[in-house]
Parts: structure tokens; C-alpha cells; sequence
């Protein structure tokens, strides 16, 4: 079952294509990760997708229901945005009250619910304190507890964590884990590290359009390219650069080298070629060798080559 | 049943943040002081250096006088209120991303709109209620019993003005995302409906004849003013029809 099928969906602001023929699908039960740097067109899809922005082109179904046909959606999905405001003067229960109502929840359930979320959002002990006087990471636990009052089938999270601090994002990236297998998510962000520890599935945008769509572990195996890395004695950066240089063209199993202070690090197509050739031209350089290791590739890499090399469109 | 979930929040924003307190604290200083100034001013007269000297010229104060002082005050410190209080109606609630979060829920935004402005009516209700009530004791202690089918009548219609000033600064809250800028075209409209109500014929139906007509009840020439009355509602219901239209299709 699909949860979200994105059909061509265009969005433009007087010249600008925010978002440019996107083509996208969410399976049922995923924890889907839109991953983009900023102003990819992330947010903009999101809000199209919660009907707060009209596409200017397109299609995109949420949980069955098409968009702009006059089918409600809202009793089916959740939507955090990335900066969730409240109303300063309620508290988190009077919040979760008033969108329980909203829900039409009978007040038995509604009450249940509320002291649930609240539980989860870990906010039980300030259930009655003025949200006005919350901390940032309070806001975004309560903002997610706020989309999961109707216990949706879709929830549609705009950069959940970007703006907390690391331990908000643990608690954070933790409630989202929690929802696997309980609703599909939708999460954006340009933080790499929480995509490779909450989404199962990755979804890559840049300029408006979809680079890349996949399991995280098929992304890998099919992106990532083995790399090592070399380290030297502080002092040789110009040399180690000279030396990095030389390589390229000199051997066909390298794919790239980069240098970044004393350490250099080269993407390689064939391991074994590169095991037998590499010590012995660090040999040749006379380079003071510090650090030398196979380094695992991360989805980082997959993302910066995607997106920032532009080298591989959506197969 | 989601309006009325959206009216109950109204209503509880107007009283946590104390709007409701400051319109009715307001309304009802003005309903409670204005029979005093109206029986003290040749007495405060005496008391200015140099103006003792008129206090002899100023005619003995009469109920009208209280009338008319309390018409006076509450007329335009109510349309002020009216336009302060509904200023950031919409625009602040679209401005901090409130709106956003909660329109995304089963809350039409008919529903949103409707509840925001039934909320203010009923608070500018209630603050006009007390500040009447005020009003007409002081005035009963200081010069007398006012005619009670007069006064309700005078009230309602200052009241139905207020609400003219209500609808259309939520227009203008819906329209812009600036709630300065809202305000500043409310009180737009104050000067452009009184120029045309200084028109002759046209004037006639202006919403600032519902309160002369109100305090001519008084006097016992009434100058009934039934076509401001019909055009008053109809601004009403134009300008809540305006924002309903331009804000189910905005963007937030």
C-alpha cells in the first residue's frame, strides 16, 4: 500500500521553482526520510502536502485522498512543521485538549489520550505550566504529541529536530523511532546523522526535484564508493596536496581524491588495486604517515555526491 | 461542533490574556464616569484658575447632558477598542504559525474566522452590558431614572457599531500579515465613513448615525436611521464574506 504518491508536483513563486515535477512514493509503514540542503524544496512539499500551499502542477494523494479534490485529509495525518507555535497562555494539557476536541474525541478518550501523549512527550510533570515559558526542545516533544492526538496514518514532520540541541534531538529522534510500525512518517531534514539512525527509507531533493529514491541500505551498496584515508604529520599539507594531485590520472582505480588539511582522502573503485598501490607511493612521497585506514562510507558521502557533484540522477 | 471547539478556545484567550478584562475595565470606566462628569463639570469649572470665572455661564446639567457624555465616551473609545482588540485577530495567529498548525486539523477555516469574530462580539457584548449597567445607575443616583427601552436601544446600537469596526479590521487582519497595518486601516475607515456620513442622503445610512439615533431616543425627537442600521449589517456580513474568501484561499 502507498501511504504518498507524488505526481509531477510543482510549486512556483513569481520565477522560482520551489518545487519542479517532483515524483515521489512513500510505502505504507516506512519511515521516510526527504533529505535536501536547504532550500531544496522540502518544506514547500510538505506544506503542499498538508494543503497549507497549492501546487501550481501535479498530483500528490496522502493516505488515499488527492489533493484540492475536496476529500479532508486532516482526521488521517499529523503535521509537525519545523518551528511549532502554540498558543503561550494554554498548557501542554490544555493544548492537547483543545486538538483532541478538534478531533471530535469523546472526552473519556480524550483525556486518556492527552495523559498518553503528555507520558511520551515526557511532559507530565509541566502539564499544567504555561507553554509560553517552554524550552525549544518542550515546544518540539509537544508539537509531535500535538500530531499524534489522532493516532494518524500519515505523519508529515518538517526538520523535527534541526533547531534542538543535541540531547532535545536524542529525545526527539527517539519518539519518532518509537512510531515504527505504528504510522508511515514523513520526516525532513538536512541532518544526515538522524536519517541514518531513525529512516528506513531516503528520499534525496535538490533545486525542487527528487535525486535519488530508496531503502537507506540499498542507497549504500548502490552509492558509496570505498575510500581511504591517509593522515600526516602536521607541516606537509602542500605536499600531501602535490602528492593527492598526482594521483588523479595516474591510476585508474581512483575515483577522487580530496585533501583537507593534513588528512587527504581518495574514493577508489577497486580496493585491492588501491591496497597494492598506495603505501608504496607514500613510500616514494617521503610523506611522514601518521593515520592510514579504510574508512566505511556514510550516507554523507552518498548525499554530498548526489547533491553536491550532481553525478547521478534517479535510476 | 468545531466552531463551537474554536469559539470555546476564543473565549478562553480573551479572558487568560485579559482582553476581555481591558475592554470591559474600559467600557465600564467610561459608563461609570461619564454621569459624573457630566454633574460635576460646572464644579470641576471652579476649580480651574481662571476658568471659575465661565462656571457661572454653564448651564445646570441634565440628564441629557449624562446621555449625551456617556454617548460621547463609549462611542469612540468603543470603536477604538474595537479596532485595538481585533487588530491581530488573524494576522498575528498567521504571522507565529498558529493558524498553520491548527487549520492542517478537521477546523474549517469558516469555522476559525466565525469563531474569532463571534468571540469579539460577545466580549464587546459583555463589556458594553456592564458599562450600560454602570451608566445607568450613576446617572439614576445623579439625575434620575432614564427610560430603560431607550437605553437598551442606545446601547445596541453603539454595540452594532462596534461590531462594524470588529468585521472590518478582521477584513483588513485577514488581508495583510501585519496587525499594525491592520489597525491603521481600520482607523481609516473611521475618517472615510464619517466624510460620507457627512454627506447628505447618503450619510443618512452611515453606521455613525445608529448612535445619534440612539441619543435622540432622549430627547423625544427621535431621528430613526433604519437604513444604517441595514447598512452597518451589511458591511458586517460583506466584510466577514471578504475574509472568508480571501482567507480559504491563502496560503499560510
Amino acid at each position: 500500500m502507498t501511504a504518498i504518491r507524488i505526481e509531477g508536483l510543482q510549486k512556483t513563486y513569481g520565477g522560482v521553482r520551489a518545487v519542479d515535477g517532483l515524483n515521489l512514493t512513500v510505502e505504507e509503514g516506512a519511515v521516510f526520510g526527504f533529505l535536501g540542503p536547504n532550500g531544496a524544496g522540502k518544506t514547500t512539499t510538505i506544506r503542499m502536502l498538508t494543503r497549507l500551499a497549492h501546487p501550481s502542477g501535479g498530483k500528490a494523494w496522502v493516505a488515499g485522498a488527492e489533493l484540492g479534490q475536496g476529500t479532508s485529509v486532516a482526521h488521517r495525518i499529523g503535521y509537525l512543521p519545523e518551528e511549532p507555535a502554540f498558543y503561550g497562555w494554554m498548557s501542554p494539557l490544555e493544548f492537547l485538549d483543545h486538538v483532541g476536541r478538534l478531533f471530535g474525541l469523546a472526552p473519556a478518550e480524550r483525556k486518556a489520550r492527552c495523559a498518553e501523549l503528555l507520558d511520551l512527550a515526557g511532559l507530565s510533570q509541566v502539564r499544567k505550566r504555561r507553554i509560553a515559558g517552554f524550552s525549544r526542545g518542550m515546544r518540539q516533544r509537544l508539537g509531535l504529541a500535538q500530531a499524534l492526538v489522532n493516532r494518524p496514518e500519515v505523519l508529515l514532520l518538517d526538520e523535527p529536530v534541526s533547531a534542538l540541541d543535541p540531547a532535545g534531538r536524542k529525545e526527539v529522534l527517539e519518539m519518532i523511532e518509537g512510531l515504527r510500525g505504528k504510522c508511515t512518517v514523513f520526516m525532513s531534514t538536512h541532518i544526515l546523522a538522524d536519517v541514518e539512525r531513525v529512516c528506513d527509507t531516503v528520499g534525496i531533493i535538490n533545486h525542487g526535484k527528487l535525486i535519488v529514491e530508496a531503502r537507506q541500505e540499498e542507497l549504500l551498496a548502490r552509492y558509496t564508493l570505498p575510500a581511504f584515508e591517509l593522515e600526516c604529520d602536521p607541516g606537509c599539507e602542500g605536499r600531501l596536496r602535490a602528492w593527492a594531485d598526482g594521483l588523479s590520472g595516474r591510476y585508474p582505480w581512483l575515483t577522487k581524491a580530496s585533501v583537507e588539511g593534513c588528512v587527504v582522502r581518495l574514493l577508489v573503485k577497486d580496493v585491492n588495486e588501491a591496497r597494492r598501490d598506495l603505501l608504496p607511493e607514500v613510500a616514494r612521497a617521503d610523506l611522514a604517515l601518521r593515520r592510514y585506514e579504510m574508512v566505511t562510507p556514510s550516507l554523507e558521502d552518498v548525499f554530498l555526491r548526489l547533491v553536491k557533484d550532481g553525478e547521478a540522477v534517479k535510476s | 461542533m468545531n466552531l463551537y471547539t474554536a469559539l470555546r478556545k476564543e473565549l478562553m484567550e480573551q479572558w487568560r490574556t485579559s482582553r476581555l478584562l481591558v475592554v470591559a475595565a474600559v467600557l465600564l470606566v467610561f459608563g461609570l464616569t461619564s454621569p459624573l462628569l457630566a454633574k460635576y463639570t460646572p464644579e470641576l469649572l471652579k476649580l480651574i484658575p481662571g476658568a471659575d470665572q465661565f462656571a457661572g455661564l454653564v448651564p445646570k446639567p441634565t440628564i441629557l447632558d449624562a446621555v449625551a457624555q456617556y454617548v460621547k465616551n463609549i462611542g469612540q473609545f468603543g470603536v477604538l477598542l474595537a479596532i485595538l482588540v481585533s487588530m491581530g485577530s488573524l494576522a498575528v495567529e498567521k504571522e507565529r504559525g498558529t493558524a498553520a498548525l491548527m487549520l492542517v486539523k478537521p477546523l474549517p477555516r469558516g469555522s476559525f474566522l466565525a469563531a474569532k469574530f463571534l468571540a469579539l462580539a460577545i466580549s464587546f457584548g459583555v463589556a458594553l452590558a456592564l458599562a450600560a449597567l454602570a451608566g445607568y445607575y450613576y446617572t439614576l443616583v445623579l439625575f434620575g431614572p432614564l427610560d430603560w427601552g431607550a437605553w437598551l436601544a442606545l446601547n445596541g446600537l453603539m454595540g452594532l457599531e462596534m461590531l462594524v469596526y470588529v468585521a472590518l479590521t478582521m477584513l483588513f487582519s485577514t488581508l495583510l500579515r501585519s496587525q499594525a497595518a491592520a489597525a491603521g486601516l481600520g482607523l481609516g475607515c473611521i475618517l472615510v465613513l464619517s466624510l460620507v456620513g457627512s454627506l447628505p442622503t447618503l450619510g443618512d445610512a452611515m453606521p455613525d448615525k445608529l448612535v445619534s439615533w440612539g441619543a435622540s431616543l432622549f430627547t423625544g425627537q427621535a431621528l430613526p436611521a433604519w437604513g444604517a442600521v441595514w447598512v452597518s449589517g451589511g458591511i458586517i456580513l460583506a466584510a466577514l464574506l471578504a475574509a472568508w474568501l480571501a482567507f480559504r484561499r491563502q496560503e499560510l
